[in-house]
């Protein structure tokens, strides 16, 4: 048996309020690839985090064995001093810095005064051979696509003598050739004698690289596989991924019937839309759904699936470039430009990213709650603050967000009721149609609770309800149908009586 | 008061207490000579631009840190228009007034076109329109003085010099009867319209301060307004100036606190992209924080050239400095979103008083940039560590 390159034992961390690690343990033998699996926020990138540095030793619990020794780093720079280098899933390169700056960006060539340009070059060029990438050191990094800046990524990498190399979703953005091209610089690399871990939901392309899988949920290591005496097919990936009972942990609601259920309210066709900035990448492809009345609907897939680039661009479009397909609300074709004439047409879209997106942190939770609809506690453009108040609190009582006041500033509020001011805000703005992107993502199981509460409020008041999720139980608990995306395009739809976490997942497979 | 209590007062006056502080050291260190009744009228007649420019200046901050470089220089050039005009080419005053106001407006609106709608940082745009229109004043002025002391009229309405003062119609004697009066009136009617609110709040079971708080807080106030115009009826009376720079802190102070216009600097400045996905037009804000400070550099430009009876090419230089560090030293965040108009006062009048302070001790005037400079600094660094609640930032 090989030497056991890296151990990871008894690893526990835990943030304000959520445990994200509990007694993790993860063995890495020299020269193999070992993959790790698990949903989104199972823990796999805290446990990577842990790893390089990024949450410095301290605040967590548990030991790092890696080549014989515990070690404790504190930054980046210690893992990296011993030969760990991690590459994220965004990618960390400086546009307008060539592939040569960028390769050696804080681990310049030369002396501290003085960088030597010609080392910086050639030795660029010899990685950039070695990963198989055939670009001059002095292009610069915009002018070339997303799978070679991956390749300048690991070039990168192992220009700091990587003998552990992570890779937190490689591939999420690179096309199939590509793909396949980076996971067989992987196995060449392999059999050089280099290890890497590998974190990835495209559980065919972990069945095809990797020697060992373990699977994480829940923040705990479930299993780990080996391809020499397992079976590694991908239904026995996903059984380990999602293996859970769904405990009683969402509200009753009497399920809607297909006969008793209001007409379509809103009506998605054809709808596509290409990234902002690469023109050329369409990241909604050609999707139809629809809506109907009281009606709860999901849309599942992992990250990266579409699905938040689809709602927004419905919403006024928010997002996305040269964005083509139809809209109707009540069986009438609407033309929703920007984000005004979507609230008018009662649409609302409570955003996945409550503090980049959704909120104004600096501001009070009184601000925040009428900012979608000012005309409502407004004459003449001029506000009327104590209907205002009056407002806000009615809200904060009905949807029990806890504070002293709602003068507080919400930056100051815990991501629950963060989330409930946010709800709030978009509740004011009277809505018809509701999408709810990631509505309980981060917040703890108590305010999810109540959040699913409010959700089965909305649609019993004749509400709709679009509800993006990456946590499938709660998507399989709350929904009364369930769309699949997976890389912009919609691949399946589901009712709730044959919907299963094994039937999402396969849908999603299947498809990528 | 228990602690905590005490350290939240401390945090929410904290201005308006080295304010108090500022002027008791001085009051000391003159021999009281800076709460004497001249100079207590001339920190108004000096400072009204700061007052007007600061106002303006707090509604680009307020959108995200950003600043109007140019005001200086727009000041210049408005009041090179204006003289010019009224001088050389015998323009009607009310039509020169209109002039200048159409040009100041024309301006900020050229620059808050870029700013806004083609999305050039306002620190470029404004850095080129201050060196733009610091020439141009040269080119209309010929880089000679043009002087406006024949035009009485307009000097008396804006000025802040020797004669211009809101003519008394009491005949008190020593005492201007007329400043007095609208003192107590202005203190009677402020403690009306408190008291008017917080009775509707009551009747609804809002909740309302403590009533100790609430009298102490109002009677404070009232009390300095009626101290402050009878200090002013000692001396002359009420500067003209003063007119303007009320009646822009109240029409400001308005539309920040109570208009939905005035909701959307908040929001654009506090998160941009939350503003935007609640339907407010983002660019239309900043266009109209830009156009604004167009409108009230005009209006500083007409009460400078009247205080100095002359329009100079050299006029204006260094105003949007003095503007940016009262809105700092007021409150506002550098990084957008958070101040008040009273605050951005309470700021201006703070370096006002510093000034006189000083120059009645009679520090050097280069010294007096130093300590400034130093007010500036410490401003904003106690605003960014007391809201990290650290001294450094995590790497």
């Amino acid at each position: 048996m090989a030497k056991i390159l890296l151990e990871m034992k008894n690893i526990t961390k835990t943030f304000p309020g959520v445990k994200a690690l509990s007694n993790v343990n993860l063995q890495v033998e020299e020269g193999e690839i070992h993959a790790l699996v698990g949903e989104n926020g199972a823990g796999k990138s805290t446990l990577m985090n842990v790893l390089s540095g990024i949450y410095p030793h301290g605040t967590y619990e548990g030991d790092i064995v890696y080549d014989g020794e515990v070690c404790e780093f504190h930054t980046i720079k210690d893992s990296e001093a011993k030969g760990i280098v991690i590459i994220h899933q965004e990618l960390a390169l400086i546009p307008y810095m060539t592939i040569a700056e960028n390769m050696f960006l804080g681990n310049e060539r030369g002396s501290k005064f003085k960088i030597n340009w010609n080392e910086t070059n050639d030795l660029a060029a010899k990685y950039l051979n070695v990963v198989g990438l055939k670009e001059q050191p002095q292009v610069l990094i915009k002018d070339i696509g997303v799978g070679k800046q991956q390749l300048v990524e690991i070039a990168k990498a192992l220009a700091k003598n990587a003998k552990l190399l992570i890779l937190d979703e490689p591939t999420a953005s690179l096309n199939e050739e590509d793909s396949k091209a980076l996971l067989d610089l992987l196995l060449k690399f392999k059999k050089e004698g280099m290890t890497s871990i590998i974190i990835s939901h495209k559980l065919n392309e972990v069945s095809y690289v990797a020697d060992k899988i373990t699977v994480i949920r829940d923040g705990q290591t479930i299993e780990t596989l080996d391809k020499a005496t397992d079976d590694i097919s991908e239904s026995r990936i996903i059984k380990g991924m999602v293996g859970r009972e769904i405990a009683d942990r969402f509200p009753k609601r009497p399920k809607n019937i297909v006969n008793d259920m209001g007409e379509i309210k809103l009506e998605v066709r054809n709808w596509t839309a290409y990234h902002p900035i690469y023109s050329e990448r369409k990241v909604v492809d050609n999707v139809n759904f629809n809506v109907r009345k009281g009606e709860i609907v999901g849309i599942a897939g992992l990250m990266g699936a579409g699905r938040t680039e689809l709602a927004m661009s419905i919403f006024g479009k928010s997002y996305g470039d040269n964005i083509s397909g139809q809209v109707f609300i009540d069986g009438k074709e609407v033309h929703l430009n920007n984000v005004r004439e979507a609230i008018d047409h009662k649409l609302a879209y409570v955003t996945e990213d409550r503090k980049g997106n959704g909120l104004i942190l600096s501001n009070t939770i009184k601000l925040n709650t009428t900012l979608a609809n000012l005309m409502g506690v407004s004459k003449h453009k001029v506000i009327n603050k104590d209907e205002e108040y009056a407002v806000a609190t009615d809200y904060r009582q009905k949807l029990s967000i806890k504070c002293p006041t709602v003068e507080q500033n919400v930056g100051n509020l815990s991501g629950g009721n963060m989330q409930k001011v946010l709800l709030a805000k978009w509740m004011y703005a009277d809505p018809d149609i509701l999408i709810l992107d990631e509505p309980t993502r981060g917040i703890d199981v108590g305010a999810k609770y109540e959040i699913y509460c409010i959700m089965n409020q909305l649609v019993a008041e004749g509400k709709s309800v679009i509800m993006i999720s990456s946590e499938m139980p709660e998507l399989l608990g709350m929904c009364d149908r369930i769309y699949i995306m997976n890389e912009g395009k919609m691949v399946g739809e589901l009712d709730a009586a044959e919907a299963s976490q094994e039937a999402i997942m396969s849908h999603i497979i299947k498809a990528g | 008061m228990t602690n905590s209590k005490l350290l939240d007062f401390v945090k929410k006056y904290t201005m308006i207490i080295v304010l108090v502080l500022v002027l008791g050291l001085f009051a000391v260190m003159t021999g009281g000579s800076i709460l004497l009744p001249a100079n207590i009228s001339n920190i108004i007649s000096q400072n009204a631009y700061v007052f007007i420019l600061a106002t303006g200046m707090l509604l680009c901050i307020l959108t995200g840190g950003n600043i109007d470089l140019s005001v200086g220089s727009v000041v210049c050039f408005v009041g090179a228009v204006g003289a010019k005009l009224m001088v050389e080419k015998g323009v009607n005053m009310y039509l020169a007034i209109l002039i200048m106001l159409l040009t100041g407006t024309a301006i900020g609106a050229f620059q808050a076109f870029w700013i806004a709608y083609v999305r050039i940082p306002p620190f470029i745009v404004t850095l080129a329109g201050m060196l733009a229109f610091r020439g141009l004043s040269n080119v209309v002025l010929n880089g000679l003085t043009v002087s406006i002391t024949g035009q009485v009229q307009f000097v008396n309405i804006f000025g802040g010099g020797a004669n211009c003062y809101i003519p008394d119609f009491f005949h008190m004697g020593s005492i201007n009867g007329l400043c007095l009066a609208v003192g107590i009136v202005a203190a009677i009617l402020f403690v009306f319209l408190q008291l008017k609110s917080r009775i509707t709040k009551k009747s609804k079971n809002y909740e309302v301060e403590s009533a100790v708080a609430f009298w102490f807080k109002t009677i404070v106030i009232a009390a300095v307004i009626v101290a402050f115009a009878f200090r002013l009826a000692q001396h002359k009376g009420i500067p003209t100036v003063l007119i303007w720079v009320v009646i822009v802190i109240l029409i400001y102070g308005y539309i920040t606190s109570n208009t939905t216009v005035g909701r959307a600097f908040y929001a654009v400045g506090g998160n941009e992209k939350a503003t935007k996905l609640s339907g407010i037009n983002t660019n239309r804000v900043y266009f109209l924080a830009y156009t604004n400070m167009g409108l009230l550099s005009a209006l500083a430009a007409m009460v400078t050239i009247a205080r100095l009876t002359s329009a100079q090419p050299t006029y204006g230089q260094n105003y949007e400095m003095d503007a940016i560090g009262s809105c700092f030293i007021g409150g506002a965040s550098a990084y957008g979103g958070i101040g008040t108009v009273p605050g951005v006062i309470v700021g201006a009048v703070l370096m006002g008083v510093i000034n006189m302070g000083m120059s009645l001790m009679g520090v050097d005037a280069n010294m007096q940039k130093v300590v400034k400079g130093g007010v500036l600094l410490i401003a904003v660094i106690f605003d960014v560590v007391s809201k990290r609640g650290k001294w450094i930032a995590k790497n």
